[in-house]
């Protein structure tokens, strides 16, 4: 079980608006998924690290040498609004 | 010289027939081409050809032929890629209406491999969006049909590649596959899909969904041609750190060696009530192939398969949340009109952008990893992996590979499962215990229901273990014929 009020909060934090019929929809499904996985609970791992990745990866290091990136042009030309320098966003600070 | 049509040619014989000079890769990309023309509006595997691009591959390769200069390892062969690749100067979308219109400025590493060794790139393939899903009923653009049964789902989330495959739409695929994602739809569609080892091929370019569990691999009509891309694809490279320094092998050098004396472990916890009976059959049939073939058929254990689904679940959705909060209507994609603050564009942008399954899963991956339930949701999911991890280490103490159906179900309708989300993540049961282990899978075909829908067999290995699953999947495909079964398409 999931409470409306969670699924606001949630919601909030993913940066999703949801109406209300869809958040008593989403807290019905996260539910009965949420029930699921309960089941999770019958198994002990007390003693049992938990695991990121399955194949052991330790640190890659590079050397810390420039090199040609992305030229500007070709990164900022998929954004929704850009200028000849940077992406424009609705202004933050007043 | 062969009598079959060019794109009914397996890869290898595509490429073999291209450098001899018997065949102009020009005339196989027409060809290619002009059957997608004719017949993908039935199937709708695709999202958009690149049919400029695809010529122009092929002019290259026939100027080279015609130079006498050295041919690539897929000179003049057809692939089709899933949308969720990043392709230089080509639409890449993932199915979701956020990403529309997004054209990368770079090629994702597996994509130059391809371009690298000549191959003819015709198009990008359907998904469910983001790659979250089994069916493909989750594009945000169209529903992708089954070529054995219109009515039916190819699976997923690669069902676009799966079904171009099967409809001889391209002579290979690539696929990505976090819990499934290529191994089920292949088997769903009668075709042969190989997920590597994590961390065997790049993920560069791979638009992220669950980034410790994402792989791409190939998607085939046969064995020998999935050794042909895996060994293409496979290998280091600096851009994923991820992925391993082992040495790739030729994957077609020991593929014909069979499985006399293999030890091939029969998990008794992949053969449970509910699996449908016609796939249990196949399966079993199958092993008995392999007996016959001289290998030993070993029950073995994995006690913590039935806890795969919830696992996975939360370890996919909570890594998922994280790697989606970068669509934000700032540097690709759409961006909602109208809003007044950045925190309003972000919320609206991602509300219009994001289909329900999507939302669906961020939602439950943000509870996961939210304050107060992130030590029994998230690293519960973990420690429940390193079980599962453990499981199959012990296996493979005792056993080469191991044999199990790829899904308990054959292809569905199409609406079927929509409506309940937990019926469609069942799924997967099968096949997401090999990504959050981190093993090598292959689904194979293996047979047909009474209603004639393809059954898939799963082979597993050891990590790195794809020289022995491919040679497995070999030995049993030159004893049938599953594999040059095509649909009654045309």
């Amino acid at each position: 079980m999931i409470r409306d009020e969670e699924v606001r909060h949630i919601a909030h934090l993913a940066r999703l608006e949801l109406s209300e019929p869809d958040l008593a929809r989403a807290a019905r499904e996260l539910g009965s998924i949420l029930d699921y996985v309960k089941k999770l609970e019958a198994v002990d791992t007390a003693d049992v690290e938990p695991e990121i990745h399955a194949v052991s990866i330790s640190n890659v290091y590079r050397k810390d040498e420039p090199r040609p990136s992305l030229p500007r042009d070709e990164a900022l030309a998929p954004a929704p609004s850009h200028d000849d320098k940077y992406f424009r966003v609705p202004k933050v600070i007043e | 010289m062969t009598t079959a049509p060019l794109h009914r040619l397996s890869a290898l014989a595509v490429r073999d027939a291209v450098a001899r000079g018997e065949v102009r890769a020009s005339d196989v990309a027409e060809d290619v081409l002009g059957r997608i023309h004719g017949l993908d509006s039935k199937v709708r595997a695709f999202l958009r050809l690149d049919e400029d691009g695809a010529r122009a591959s092929a002019k290259a390769v026939d100027a080279k032929v015609a130079a006498k200069k050295p041919l690539g390892r897929l000179a003049g062969v057809t692939v089709a890629v899933k949308d969720v690749l990043c392709t230089r100067g080509v639409e890449t979308t993932c199915a979701s209406k956020i990403l529309r219109g997004f054209v990368p400025p770079y090629d994702a590493h597996v994509v130059e491999r391809l371009r690298a060794e000549d191959a003819i790139l015709v198009g990008k393939t359907n998904l469910d969006e983001f790659a979250m899903g089994s069916s493909t009923e989750n594009s945000a653009f169209h529903v992708t049909a089954n070529p054995w049964d219109l009515s039916r789902v190819p699976g997923g989330s690669s069902g676009g590649s799966a079904a171009a495959i099967a409809a001889d739409f391209a002579h290979l695929a690539l696929g990505t596959d976090t819990g499934g994602s290529i191994r089920q739809p292949a088997a769903l569609c009668g075709m042969t899909g190989l997920k590597p080892t994590y961390g065997r091929v790049s993920r560069y370019g791979l638009i992220a969904f669950a980034s410790s569990l994402d792989q791409i691999g190939p998607m085939t009509g046969d064995v020998r041609d999935a050794a042909l891309l895996l060994s293409v694809i496979a290998g280091r490279d600096a851009r994923d750190s991820t992925s391993q320094p082992a040495p790739v092998p030729d994957y077609l050098a020991s593929i014909e060696d069979g499985v006399k004396g293999f030890r091939l472990g029969v998990p008794r916890e992949y053969f449970p009530e509910s699996i449908q009976p016609a796939v249990r059959d196949r399966v079993r049939d199958a092993i008995d192939v392999y007996e016959r073939l001289g290998a030993e058929i070993v029950d073995v254990s994995l006690p913590h398969t039935d806890y795969g689904i919830a696992a996975y679940y939360i370890v996919a959705t909570s890594e998922a949340s994280s790697n989606l909060a970068r669509y934000d209507g700032v540097q690709y994609g759409i961006r909602a009109d109208g809003a007044r603050s950045l925190v309003e564009m972000t919320s609206r942008t991602r509300t219009q952008g994001f289909g329900p399954e999507v939302t669906r899963r961020i939602l439950l991956g943000t509870y996961c990893l939210s304050s107060g339930y992130y030590d029994a949701y998230y690293l519960k999911g973990l420690r429940i992996r390193t079980l599962l991890r453990r499981d199959f280490d012990s296996a493979f103490a005792k056993v080469d590979a191991i044999l199990c159906p790829t899904s308990p179900i054959p292809a569905f309708k199409i609406g079927e499962k929509v409506s309940d989300p937990l019926s469609m993540y069942l799924c997967d049961v099968f096949s997401v215990t090999a990504n959050l282990a981190g093993i090598p899978g292959i689904s194979i075909p293996c047979g047909f229901t009474a209603e004639r829908l393809p059954v898939g067999l799963q082979v597993l290995g050891k990590p790195l273990g794809e020289e022995t699953i491919l040679r497995v999947a070999r030995a049993y495909e030159r004893e049938t014929d599953w594999h040059l079964q095509r649909p009654p398409l045309d």
